[in-house]
């Protein structure tokens, strides 16, 4: 909403308070004020000018040269290329050291060889927006009216002596959608009184029901009003009507068409006047629209109507979409000689839809959508006649066809003054509440230690005590609520057994060396299931917004292969990546997606680059197989983890392993496959991705200490020839279950394959510890373990080296 | 005899000084000490020697002997030094090379941001609730007094997937569903997530952000509660001589709604480029939670009430990082995840 200063002290008075001061004060006390706009912009020494004549330009076909009166004698010659230039035209002139928006500064200048002493100016070059220009000065320069006076100061004249305050309204305060509205507030806040417009105006004996019967046939439309006004001259409207609409933001026409605009900037209630010629029947008839039935609106598009659209006929056709647009059909032209003025209400719900599917919004739609004052209805119905008489040299006709079903009574809130300090944690006294809610204008009565307030119907947005608790504190002023913290907790803060172990997994990793990524959540179609643990049914967006964000995903990876990607694409050498969040598993109509928290992770380029040293190593499968281990030992699941080999689409078929939690599968590893590599433009990459839910809901036994070893512990070791393919896991899990209970730990502590094995062989070096707490082992009874071991090896088929 | 004996003292005397290694030493210890050496050889010839030389002769050799191992054992300490001084030497090094790099990453800055803000009410009493990212209508709206054709919608474009669920524009649903079952108890949570509007992503707008949520719901919880608890908020993020103000403003689900401003804590209120030259900055919105909220969820609103609060992390991590553009929480890009490795103050 753009409030125009100078429009506003019609109605409040604001003398002697300064535009940014007033609009601070507006935005503590509770309509934001986005921005204050000086329509002057500075601008100095543009003034009325005179054009005395007009000659062409004799070297360049599209200038003029004029002369123009700038002042009593004082005759200037400036070179105009605006096609709408003519002698005899008052105009605005900027002089030689003019200031003007943007930076523009006019000089003295010769074009094509003749001297131009200044500018004659368009509205836009005074820095007003194009789309509010009247059309007939759209292309051109602006014409003043004939009485305006060589050499006084234009932008007085044209209404850009004012400061306009754009107000950033939240969707409850649709009562400062108008000018009046804006008053009421101001006039709250400065604790002054508003001055309403008065209407008078005297009506001819032809009676308006003679003209136009109105029959109302939906309940969206409990009031319907209509005047009928003769004899209407159209022309263009007077100066400060166009520049206040202007300053709104809203562009000139014609008289009548400017009248229903001011007032509805003046009123917040949207009117439309109908060419009565036109409507082609004494009848208006207000009803849904049958299902595609179509009406070209007033912006020259045909639209197609839902039958759940209100619409104004004429009895046979619709005349206007209610409370979005009008008609092309009936609409006032400049032949027009009797208009018929409606003022309506129309359910909110209905006009926000029937907007919303035409994608039509307007100034009569956005307030019709939070709910006009419907004691303003009819009160609108009669500025219109009035001014329509005034300006436009109407004949209004004698009554209003009416059709009113509206309950117009104001909101009735009871509410005690302890209740309001109870909730605000404040002590404001009875009297203070009472002026407030006196400047505000609400109705109120002070009784058996209860407020009873009738609230004006302007104010839609106040129906309960919060909502005059609100009132009451925003005009006292947040600043004065004390600062406490809330009373009586018995709950004791903390995280969940889960969002603990969350934070230490987050440490593990970032440990390990990786960064934490978040992605987006939504991906393609394609993308959305690949790697996934378990693919199920995706989740699709009604309405994406693109097919790149269209599905929710059910794997971390894809997003962060291209995050590792978009890093190397950036000369990254080494990206270590990991994410935590939710995969959706699985949609119905009924049911949600099943969302699972995952924890996914990315690696490619250098793992160790110690530069000086010469050390370096490139990240594999064991540097990210390691960082698992890591995660579950710090969780106490080692024992409980196990991979097996398996194949997963996208992953390289050599280098892939399920991931096993107490046999249960619970992620997977792997390096990605070549062709993925060359999509993507990576080297080596090593992804993984785990159930996070699955494994942080493990349970694991307390922790309870082990007495520190006293006695030494003795190891063997054992080299196998194995076939190439043979898991390595496979035989320590042999000799686990073979060794006695002596045998503590079994490690891989060599791997050969090469030119001294035969082919499709490698050989597999094993260490065994041997250890027993209560005493030191004799070397005879290492050797009776380490025998039986080997027995159950040579039994299994392996060979010993 | 005696004259071989002071010549062979004076030979290892002079073979002892010239060695220069403690081998050599050794050498030199064993050649002229050691069983087969010379002045053994002399101890073993002292047979043929008369009963008077005898004694004499003895004394002498001892006192030869006594005198080189002295003098070997000296020298030995001499060498044992010069060695050590030669290790050293060996082992010295450019200290100034850089050290072994331990590998370590770091969160990303809005979960530093979100844990931060979790911790300080976890310290005051709060627990830590989490929600899905899919949620129905019924919850993110419904609930939240934001009924079907409410034009308020308009202010949280939606990704529906289907006519009653969608994605959640807001933690708000996780209030309305904790409300539900905390059954008419008292409520202090927190609660972040990833929520998602209709935008299309640039510097300001991104489709997917993270928001972290607060409720409390007792008796007597008034609004000066609220007011203290972002005052708390304001100096925890942005240091302790932030001072906080409450504007009017709308939500659907509070009343009355507010929006919190602190003093800007670039140039603390003198206006400057982070503060558009207002001196405060907009920070996050709240409020005292809507009656209808408090009844739709089963609680008395005429007995108990409640506040709320919405923070964006990207907005907190924006101003308290100088963070330009909202896309780069997204990008994942090395360069810029890496920098929010280090503690502060």
């Amino acid at each position: 909403m753009l409030v125009s200063l100078n429009w506003l002290k019609q109605y409040v008075d604001i003398e002697g308070i300064a535009a940014e001061e007033l609009a601070e004060k507006i935005t503590r006390s509770g309509i934001e004020v986005d921005a204050v706009i000086d329509r002057s912009q500075g601008m100095t020494n543009v003034v009325v000018g005179y054009v005395v004549s007009k000659e062409k330009h004799p070297d360049a076909d599209k200038l003029n040269i004029c002369q123009v009166e700038v002042g009593e004698g004082d005759v200037r010659q400036i070179i105009c290329g605006a096609p709408n230039v003519a002698a005899g035209q008052k105009v605005i002139v900027a002089l030689p050291g003019a200031r003007l928006p943007g930076g523009v500064k006019i000089k003295k200048a010769k074009m094509r060889g003749q001297e131009s002493n200044g500018m004659i100016c368009s509205l836009q070059e005074l820095g007003v927006e194009g789309r509010v220009v009247p059309k007939a000065y759209a292309d051109g320069i602006y014409v003043l009216p004939e009485d305006a006076v060589p050499g006084s100061d234009a932008l007085e004249l044209v209404g850009l002596r004012d400061i306009v305050l754009e107000l950033g309204l939240t969707p409850n305060r649709s009562d400062a959608l108008s000018m009046l509205g804006v008053a009421y507030e101001v006039a709250a806040i400065l604790s002054k009184e508003v001055k309403l417009p008065e209407i008078q105006y005297e009506s001819i004996s032809e009676k308006a029901e003679d003209y136009i019967n109105v029959r109302v046939e939906a309940k969206e439309n409990p009031l319907y009003a209509a005047k009928v006004v003769k004899n209407v001259k159209i022309a263009e409207s007077p100066l400060w009507l166009q520049h206040y609409l202007m300053a709104a933001g809203v562009r000139p026409h014609n008289n009548v068409v400017d009248i229903t605009n001011y007032i509805l900037m003046e009123y917040g209630q949207p009117l439309h006047a109908f060419d009565y010629e036109s409507l082609n029947s004494k009848e208006i008839v207000v009803r849904l629209a049958t299902e595609g039935e179509k009406i070209v609106t007033l912006d020259e598009q045909e639209r197609t109507l839902n039958a759940h659209n209100l619409v104004i006929t004429n009895g046979v056709e619709p005349v206007a979409v209610a409370g979005v647009m009008g008609g092309a059909n009936s609409e006032v032209t400049n032949e027009t000689t009797t208009v018929v003025i409606e003022a309506a209400y129309f359910e909110g719900i209905s006009v926000r839809r029937t907007s919303k599917e035409l994608g039509l919004r307007s100034d009569s739609s956005a307030r019709f959508e939070k709910g006009v004052d419907p004691n303003r209805v009819l009160l609108a119905s009669e500025r219109a006649a009035q001014m329509l008489a005034e300006i436009a040299g109407g004949e209004v006709l004698e009554g209003t066809v009416l059709v009113d079903d509206l309950d117009k009574t104001p909101a009735r809130v009871v509410v005690s003054p302890d209740y309001i300090n109870s909730r605000l944690g404040m002590k404001i006294s009875l009297e203070e509440m009472l002026s407030i809610l006196n400047r505000l204008q609400f109705d109120v009565e002070a009784a058996n230690g209860l407020l009873i307030i009738d609230v004006p119907t302007r104010r839609q947005d106040i129906k309960i005590e919060e909502d005059i608790i609100e009132e009451i504190a925003r005009l006292f002023g947040y600043d004065e609520i004390p600062m406490t913290l809330p009373e009586g907790n018995e709950q004791v803060g903390g995280l969940t057994p889960y969002q603990a172990k969350r934070r230490i997994v987050r440490n593990v990793l970032e440990g390990a060396g990786l960064y934490q990524a978040i992605t987006y959540s939504l991906t393609s179609d394609e993308l959305a299931q690949k790697f996934a643990l378990k693919a199920e049914d995706t989740t699709k967006l009604l309405m994406p917004m693109s097919e790149e964000r269209s599905t929710l995903r059910q794997s971390l990876i894809p997003h962060l292969v291209e995050a590792a990607s978009y890093n190397v694409a950036r000369k990254a050498d080494s990206v270590s990546l990991y994410e935590i969040g939710s995969v959706f598993l699985g949609q119905t109509e009924e049911q949600l997606p099943y969302e699972e928290e995952h924890i996914a992770f990315v690696l490619t380029g250098k793992w160790v680059d110690h530069t000086w040293q010469g050390e370096k190593l490139n990240v594999d499968f064991f540097v990210a197989k390691g960082i698992i281990e890591s995660l579950f030992e710090k969780l106490g699941l080692t024992d409980r983890l196990s991979f097996t080999k398996t194949t997963v689409d996208g992953l390289h078929p050599g280098q892939t392993a399920a991931i096993f939690l107490d046999g249960e599968k619970i992620g997977l590893i792997g390096g990605l496959h070549p062709t993925e590599r060359k999509q993507y433009d990576l080297k080596e990459t090593y992804v993984a991705e785990l159930n996070l839910k699955a494994i942080l809901a493990a349970t694991v036994e307390d922790l309870v200490y082990a007495p520190v070893p006293r006695f030494p512990a003795m190891t063997r070791d054992i080299a196998l020839e194995l076939d190439r393919s043979k898991p390595a896991g496979e035989i320590v899990e042999i000799i686990r279950q073979a060794g006695t209970k002596l045998l503590k730990e079994v490690k891989v502590f060599d791997v050969y394959e090469g030119e001294k094995m035969e082919a499709g062989k490698k050989s597999v070096a094993f260490s065994l510890t041997y250890f027993d707490p209560e005493r030191t082992l004799t070397d005879d009874e290492v050797v009776n373990a380490h025998n039986k071991v080997l027995k159950v090896l040579t039994e299994a088929g392996a060979e010993l080296r | 005899m005696e004259q071989q004996l002071k010549q062979l003292e004076q030979e290892a005397l002079a073979k002892l000084q010239a060695a220069s290694n403690l081998k050599e030493l050794n050498d030199v210890r064993v050649a002229y000490l050691g069983k087969k050496g010379p002045i053994t050889d002399l101890l073993k010839g002292m047979g043929k020697l008369s009963p008077e030389e005898r004694p004499k002769m003895g004394a002498l050799v001892n006192a030869v002997r006594e005198n080189v191992t002295a003098q070997l054992e000296q020298r030995a300490v001499v060498l044992e030094e010069q060695a050590i001084q030669e290790q050293l030497e060996k082992e010295s090094i450019d200290v100034t090379l850089p050290g072994r790099p331990v590998r370590s990453g770091n969160r990303h800055p809005l979960t530093r941001v979100v844990e931060e803000i979790e911790d300080l009410f976890v310290s005051m009493g709060y627990t830590i609730a989490e929600g899905t990212e899919v949620e129905r209508d019924y919850y993110n709206f419904e609930a939240l007094n934001l009924p079907k054709g409410h034009p308020a919608r308009d202010m949280q474009d939606t990704f529906y997937i289907t006519e009653e669920t969608l994605l959640r524009t807001h933690t708000s649903p996780v209030q309305a569903r904790t409300m539900e079952a905390k059954k008419g108890e008292p409520i202090r949570i927190i609660s972040p997530g990833k929520v998602f509007r209709r935008d299309n992503d640039d510097a300001t707008h991104s489709h997917q952000f993270m928001q972290i949520e607060g409720l409390v719901v007792g008796e007597n919880i008034r609004m000066s509660d609220l007011k203290g608890t972002l005052d708390k908020l304001a100096k925890k993020m942005f240091g302790n001589d932030r001072e906080i103000r409450l504007r009017p403003s709308f939500f659907p689900f509070t009343e009355p709604s507010v929006e919190m401003d602190i003093s800007c804590f670039k140039c603390g209120g003198s206006g400057c480029n982070v503060c558009k030259q207002t001196g405060w900055i907009e920070i996050l919105g709240a409020g005292m939670v809507h009656p209808n909220v408090l009844e739709m969820a089963g609680y008395d609103s005429k007995k108990v009430s409640g506040f709320a609060f919405g923070i964006g992390a990207e907005r907190i991590a924006m101003l308290k990082y100088g963070v330009d553009d909202i896309r780069h929480f997204y990008t994942n890009d090395s360069r810029f995840l890496s920098q929010f490795h280090r503690t502060e103050g």
